[in-house]
């Protein structure tokens, strides 16, 4: 193909001005009829060519790549659902062995609570039973010694009363007498 | 200085392979770009890894596949899948093609309407085979649209017919049409600016200014184009696939 001005050295890059050198006739190449069985015997080969690479090689390898990546997501998703499955569950678990041992810890309160009661009662009764049994034994002593004493009273006075009168009347009056009048007394 | 747009589309034989009756089979321009994009398109997809983290290249192999896969599974449903490779291949084929011829000085395979040809009727005769082989006469119901009134159904059915016809008719020639038109556009305005300078001197280069801009413009536009149109072709092929798989309208 001959290039009939020096050819075209522009800044326009993307043109090449050759002129046509007359080879095919002035005529329109994509309607040249001559060059139709070349092309569609190429276009045959190539693009059944292009369609085993595609259909046996491309496709598979790359259809397997997106596949194995989906999978992989997947996978991973999955896996850290499970994961996220047994920590919760381990909480749970967690959570529920605390409140049982919060709830044994404030038995184990209460019953030793209620025992400690229980044991500083029956000491406090204990107690308190001793001391009115001391306090009875007391009461009883005192009422003895008050009767004693008493007595001991009213010999004295009748004594005293029979000295008297025996001072004032020079009589010794009659001890029955004396007592009876000592008794009156004591009485009124 | 004489602008040539049509000088691109040239197909120069490299070396032949053998004779078809009287018609020579060459190796190509075409040929080569052809071997270029399945190369392009095998080593993106297999030279990239297949690593759990993907790297820059695995990412743009996996994103592709996610792609293709997204546009079957919405447009053809799940059952669609079993065409995956087809339309991957349609798919990645044009747009790696494309791509590739929109850089300056190459040659862009699907410019060429007998290409595109070959790869709508490769998709028409899937449809039909499929369709016929899946659901036997119950696929030809696509010709036959619930709910139109008796007395107009013959008229919609011609309709019906002629459209399903002329699918790999419109499906080749916008993927060719729209190549080959923007191929041109970029050829004429690029041109324009050397013409100027060429022929006006300093004020022409200065004047070249405004094509140049409308060329950067038009190649970042061609650049959409050419996986579009890519994306065009993959997404119909998935509805007239739709069509073998599911026959009811």
């Amino acid at each position: 193909m001959a290039e009939s001005h020096g050819g075209a050295k522009g800044p326009a890059a993307g043109a090449h001005t050759e002129a046509d050198g007359g080879h095919h006739g002035g005529g329109f190449p994509p309607f040249e009829s001559s060059t139709f069985a070349s092309q569609l015997v190429s276009l045959a080969i190539f693009f059944v060519l292009l369609y085993v690479i595609v259909s046996k090689l491309a496709l598979p390898k790359v259809g397997g790549a997106i596949e194995a990546r989906q999978n992989k997501i997947e996978g991973d998703l999955a896996e850290a659902q499970a994961l996220k499955d047994q920590s919760e569950a381990a909480l749970k678990a967690y959570e529920g062995e605390l409140a049982s041992a919060r709830s044994r810890a404030q038995a184990i309160g209460n019953e030793s609570r209620d025992k400690a009661n229980a044991q500083a009662d029956a000491e406090r009764k204990a107690l308190e039973e001793q001391l009115a049994a001391k306090l009875a034994e007391a009461e009883k002593t005192i009422a003895s010694t008050r009767t004693t004493a008493m007595s001991n009273v009213r010999g004295i006075a009748a004594d005293a009363a029979g000295q008297i009168v025996q001072q004032l009347t020079g009589v010794i009056p009659d001890a029955a007498s004396v007592n009876a009048a000592v008794d009156a007394s004591l009485k009124g | 200085m004489k602008i040539d747009p049509i000088h691109q589309f040239n197909i120069e034989p490299l070396f032949t392979i053998g004779h078809i009756g009287n018609q020579t089979i060459a190796f190509t321009n075409s040929s080569l770009y052809m071997l270029v994009a399945v190369a392009i398109i095998s080593l993106l997809m297999l030279a990239s890894g297949a690593q759990l983290i993907p790297g820059r290249l695995q990412s743009v192999a996996e994103i592709s596949y996610e792609f293709v896969a997204s546009t079957i599974r919405s447009t053809a449903g799940a059952e669609g899948m079993k065409f995956f490779p087809l339309i991957f291949s349609l798919f990645m084929f044009i747009c790696v093609s494309n791509l590739v011829g929109i850089i300056p000085y190459t040659f862009t395979v699907s410019s060429h309407l007998i290409v595109t040809v070959g790869l709508a009727l490769l998709v028409f005769f899937t449809v039909l085979i499929y369709g016929v082989a899946k659901n036997g006469l119950k696929f030809f119901s696509i010709f036959v649209p619930h709910g139109v009134p008796g007395y107009i159904l013959p008229l919609v059915m011609f309709i019906e017919i002629l459209s399903f016809f002329l699918r790999p008719v419109s499906h080749s020639i916008r993927l060719f049409a729209n190549m080959l038109a923007g191929h041109i556009a970029l050829k004429v305005f690029a041109g324009f600016v050397a013409m100027l300078g060429f022929s006006l001197g300093a004020i022409g280069w200065v004047g070249g200014v405004l094509p140049l801009a409308l060329t950067v413009a038009l190649y970042a536009l061609e650049i959409l184009v050419a996986f579009l149109q890519a994306y065009v072709f993959a997404i119909l092929t998935c509805i007239y696939l739709n069509d073998a798989i599911h026959p009811g309208h």
